[in-house]
C-alpha cells in the first residue's frame, strides 16, 4: 500500500532535531504501550504484517502528528476489536471514565 | 493502574493507553506485572552497550570481525545477544572509503537486541524521509560532516533483516583494552549518524 507511512524521499517535513539524550519512554504510557505489544501478541491472534498494516491506514495528518506509540495504539485498538476481545463501546466507555477521573 | 488525582490531565494517547490496559487486565488476557518487567527490560538491560561490546570485539579480534561481516546474527549470538528484532543481522563495515548510514522509510524497524530500542528521531518522519534524498545533509545535522571522496551507503531495514554499523575504530587506541575501547562506541555510531568517541587526549577529527 503506497500510504504515508512510505516516506522515502518525501521533501517538507522539516529538520530532524536530534536531542543530545532522551530517555527510552518519554512518558510512563509509551512504556505500557510498548510493552502490550508483546502483552497482547501472544493472545490475540494478530500478526505483525496486521499489527502494522493497522497502522498504515491510519489519517495521514494524524499519523504524521501522533506521537510514535499513538500508532501502535490504533493497531492494538483496531486488532483487539477485530478479534473480538474488547468491543468499541466498551473501549469508548472506559476512555470517557477514564478521562473523567472515574478510574 | 493508580494515578495521583493532582497534576496536569492525562493526553489523549496516555487515556487511550490506560483504558486498553485496565480493560485487558480485568479480563485476565494480560498481566500488567509482566508489562512492567517488559517496560524494565528494555529501560535497563537492552540497549546499545551490547553493540558496543559486539564492535569492540571485531576491533580486537580479526578473526571475529571476519566472521561478524560473514554472518551477523550467529557472531552477534556469540556475545549473547538475539532474539526479538534481531532475528536475522547483516554488518556493515565503515572505512575510509565507505560510509554506512541506517533508516526504516516505512516505519521503525531497528536491531533491538544489540541498540535497544530506536530513538524518537529515528521513528520520526524528518529523518525516514529525508536520509535516503540526502544523506550528506542529515548527517551534517548530526554535526556529522563526510568527506566527498566517501561514498555513503544508506541501507533501507526491513522487518526481517536489520543492520548494525561497524564503525571506524577511532586512531590512537592501539593500548586500549577491549572493555576501553567499547566505552568510544555511541549508539549514533552503530546507526552511522555519527563516528565512535576519540579515545582520550585525542582530538577528534
Amino acid at each position: 500500500m503506497n500510504g504515508i507511512h512510505d516516506l522515502g524521499g518525501m521533501h517538507g517535513l522539516g529538520p530532524i532535531n536530534p536531542p543530545a539524550s532522551e530517555p527510552v519512554f518519554r512518558e510512563p504510557w509509551e512504556g505500557r504501550a510498548f510493552a502490550m505489544f508483546a502483552g497482547t501478541f501472544v493472545f490475540c491472534g494478530y500478526t505483525v504484517d496486521e499489527f502494522r498494516h493497522e497502522i498504515e491506514k491510519m489519517d495521514p495528518a494524524h499519523y504524521l502528528e501522533a506521537p510514535y506509540y499513538a500508532h501502535w495504539l490504533e493497531a492494538f485498538k483496531a486488532c483487539l476489536i477485530k478479534y473480538g476481545h474488547i468491543t468499541s463501546d466498551e473501549l469508548d466507555a472506559r476512555i470517557k471514565l477514564i478521562a473523567s477521573g472515574g478510574q | 493502574m493508580s494515578r495521583p488525582h493532582a497534576g496536569p490531565p492525562e493526553s489523549d494517547p496516555a487515556i487511550l493507553t490506560r483504558a486498553i490496559e485496565s480493560l485487558l487486565t480485568e479480563k485476565g488476557l494480560i498481566d500488567p506485572k509482566a508489562l512492567d518487567a517488559m517496560v524494565d527490560t528494555y529501560e535497563n538491560k537492552i540497549g546499545p552497550r551490547n553493540g558496543a561490546k559486539v564492535v569492540a570485539r571485531a576491533w580486537v579480534d580479526p578473526g571475529y570481525k571476519a566472521r561478524l561481516l560473514a554472518d551477523a546474527t550467529a557472531a552477534i549470538k556469540e556475545l549473547g545477544f538475539s532474539g526479538l528484532q534481531g532475528e536475522d543481522m547483516v554488518v556493515v563495515e565503515n572505512t575510509a572509503d565507505v560510509h554506512n548510514v541506517l533508516v526504516c522509510t516505512l516505519c521503525s524497524c531497528y536491531p533491538w537486541p544489540t541498540l535497544g530500542l530506536p530513538p524518537n528521531w529515528y521513528k520520526a518522519a524528518p529523518y525516514r524521509a529525508r536520509v535516503v534524498a540526502d544523506p550528506r545533509g542529515v548527517l551534517k545535522e548530526f554535526g556529522l560532516e563526510v568527506p566527498e571522496t566517501t561514498e555513503i551507503r544508506t541501507w533501507d531495514t526491513t522487518a526481517e533483516l536489520r543492520y548494525l554499523v561497524l564503525p571506524q575504530r577511532p586512531a590512537g587506541t592501539e593500548n586500549l583494552s577491549e572493555e576501553q575501547l567499547a566505552d568510544l562506541v555511541t549508539r549514533d555510531s552503530m546507526i552511522g549518524v555519527g563516528l565512535a568517541k576519540a579515545a582520550r587526549g585525542e582530538t577528534r577529527a
